[in-house]
């Protein structure tokens, strides 16, 4: 018996069914056992689908009403029950990719200070401080943000840089407001950071440490081992990594709401106003004002719903992209 | 045999259905003063009511499909909304009122700005755009208005707050009845959105150059400056306890009201102009005539002695004449 654990612990690559032995039920607490799991594994889609289906339910009116204009209109008008999802769907998507682009070279960089460079006494604390950002409540970072961040971002960066560039480039035109789509990026970069780079840390950490040997005992430098050898082997973990930040920056809801201004249009500048599906959700579902204003919230829900899943769906192709691409 | 359980039951129970205990879900804004007024009435007479306030439109939600003993809201319902009601005829308790003030961060400008329901219609449509603007000029000779861009601030969630300032902005101005109209939640052609009274307010205080609408009662205990608004008297009124009651005062009555009035814009003198009752709603015949009882005898109580809770709250009392409305028509809840 050892040796068939041993050798799958020692070939984990060759056959991940190996140790899914035909079931032979030789007891009735194998029998409770096995329903008991198989009742587990299925809460989760269960749940999942009992979600999407009241997400169609209550959508459907608003589906009916609107159909696949609701995907193309830009008005959202409660008291003439008019409404469009677009604004919302570009607002999330846009500050969310924004999050990215701010919190994937930095969490990335961390991660690669913390394992290749720094010193262990260094690199402890600074771990547990990444990781303490995690632990503050989104509604924190919001409030931190209205005080401390959207006037610094306002009075710094917006007004000057509209100033001098808001002419030529569209994307940095005013007014500088404060609360904008720049502000709610800025702070999902800042929740999402401790995500990226505690996973890029694990991933980065797991590259075998005879290949970065390897490398130097050729002559690269520590820079050459780090962009050649150990990023291309953490690869598929790392978009991983990014994926989660990404998802998660979709789904927050409170922080960005406290920040990005609200307002249902196309933002045309990084410094303009934007809405996100999750924030109408928060907004104005408890006062919602009549059944089609309840049902196109939904529908925008069901909208958040297919975004998520899309993305995930993306994730993972990449993921398996890039694992084919490093097997050749 | 089970007919006896069931009778054995219920007698073990009655002692716990006497000890009552009303459940009434509704609007957020009078939440505070329902609060005190139910651990007053809980001490005076032993009825704990449970209160949850979910906002307006679950209030009313929740009262229609009888979850609930009775629902609170801040906008009356609609004909459709009364339509879809489960248990009957639903009436409209107005309990308070309540006031929406605008503030602004013009620096070097206080307290007591003048403006006018058709230059505060322009502001919020985005038609008027600077502070020394000819229009808001005109209205303040003295104000040392500076060149400065308005910056708009309001809700960005549902609310009765958004609803009475909408209502106001459409009974004051056609062009805003046409293009915007009233609602918890509009479309706004400008402006930031902020989430509840604190949103906004938080955005006007860091944005020079903002104008946004919250509550009386947030004004006041946060010491905001409020513009003082022009009513269909003429006169420019600021906001405060007694001009919200007055504008309840000056109104007339219509007979055989169901209560589901807007005051807003009303006359009177020393009316301001931006003020709305809050209502209690309930269901004429309940089936539970106990239950219909106590939160008769409890209404009753709220429209008294309630009322002077009110004014430490930063709410504004009812007039008498409304009192009187209420009488009559607490008198028709069958018990």
């Amino acid at each position: 018996m050892t040796d068939v654990v041993e050798g799958t612990l020692t070939q984990p690559a060759a056959a991940p069914g190996g140790l899914a032995l035909p079931w032979r039920l030789s007891s009735a607490s194998d029998a409770v056992w096995r329903g008991l799991l198989v009742g587990f594994g299925l809460v989760i889609p269960l749940l999942l689908v009992g979600i999407a289906a009241a997400l169609v339910h209550g959508a459907w009116p608003a589906v009916r009403a609107f159909g696949g204009g609701f995907l193309t209109g830009s008005e959202w008008n409660p008291v003439s029950d008019r409404f469009g999802g677009v604004p919302f769907l570009v607002g999330t998507l846009a500050s969310s990719l924004l999050a990215l682009l701010i919190a994937v070279p930095l969490s990335i960089g961390l991660a690669l200070f913390l394992t290749e460079l720094a010193p262990r006494w260094l690199a402890a604390p600074i771990a547990f401080a990444t990781e303490l950002l995690a632990a503050i409540p989104s509604v924190v970072y919001g409030l931190w943000a209205i005080f401390v961040l959207v006037p610094f971002l306002r009075d710094r960066v917006q007004s000057p840089v509209s100033e001098r560039l808001g002419e030529s480039l569209g994307i940095f035109a005013g007014p500088a407001y404060g609360p904008s789509i720049l502000a709610g990026g800025v702070i999902l970069a800042i929740m999402i950071i401790p995500f990226v780079s505690a996973v890029s840390r694990e991933v980065i950490a797991a590259v075998p440490r005879a290949q970065r040997e390897a490398a130097l005992a050729l002559g690269a430098t520590r820079w050459e081992s780090t962009w050649q050898i150990v990023l291309p082997a953490a690869r598929a973990g790392l978009i991983g990594a990014v994926m989660l930040g990404l998802g998660r920056a979709i789904g927050e809801t409170m922080a960005v709401t406290m920040v990005i201004g609200n307002t249902p249009q196309i933002p045309h500048s990084l410094f303009a106003p934007a809405y996100t599906m999750a924030s109408v959700l928060a907004n104005e579902f408890a006062e919602a004002s009549g059944d089609v204003h309840r049902s196109a919230l939904m529908y925008v829900a069901l909208l958040l719903l297919g975004v998520t899943l899309v993305v995930n769906a993306l994730a993972r192709a990449l993921v398996w992209r890039v694992e084919r691409r490093a097997a050749r | 045999m089970k007919r006896i359980l069931a009778a054995a039951a219920l007698a073990a129970f009655a002692p716990a259905a006497l000890a009552a205990q009303l459940n009434a879900a509704g609007a957020t804004f009078p939440a505070p003063l329902y609060t005190k007024w139910f651990s007053e009435y809980r001490a005076r007479t032993g009825v704990a009511i449970n209160y949850q306030a979910i906002g307006s439109g679950g209030g009313i939600k929740n009262l229609q499909e009888m979850t609930v003993d009775f629902g609170a809201t801040d906008g009356p319902m609609s004909d459709g909304e009364l339509a879809s009601a489960r248990g009957g005829r639903v009436l409209h308790i107005p309990t308070i009122l309540g006031a929406v003030t605008v503030t602004y961060n013009v620096p070097g400008v206080g307290t007591g700005l003048r403006l006018t329901p058709e230059v505060l219609a322009a502001i919020f449509n985005g038609t008027l755009r600077s502070w020394d603007d000819a229009r808001i000029r005109q209205l303040n000779p003295a104000a040392r208005l500076p060149h400065r861009g308005i910056i708009v601030a309001h809700r960005s969630d549902g609310s009765g707050t958004t609803y009475i300032f909408t209502d106001f902005l459409s009974s004051a101005s056609s062009m805003w009845r046409r293009t915007i109209g009233a609602g918890k939640s509009v479309s706004w052609p400008v402006g930031l959105g902020g989430r509840g009274n604190e949103g906004v307010a938080g955005l006007v205080k860091q944005t020079p150059g903002a104008i946004g609408y919250v509550e009386l009662a947030y004004a006041n205990q946060n010491h905001l400056p409020v513009a003082a608004i022009r009513n269909r008297a003429g006169n420019f009124v600021l906001p405060s306890i007694e001009s919200t009651t007055a504008a309840a005062a000056g109104m007339e009555l219509p007979a055989n009201s169901d209560l589901r009035l807007s005051i807003v814009n009303g006359a009177g003198a020393d009316a301001y102009p931006i003020s709305s009752f809050t209502w209690i709603i309930v269901y004429q015949q309940m089936r539970d005539r106990a239950k219909a009882r106590q939160i008769a005898d409890f209404l009753t109580w709220a429209v008294h002695d309630g009322q002077r809770f009110a004014a430490g709250l930063d709410y504004a009392p009812l007039p008498a004449a409304v009192v009187a409305a209420d009488e009559a028509k607490i008198r028709l809840i069958q018990r």
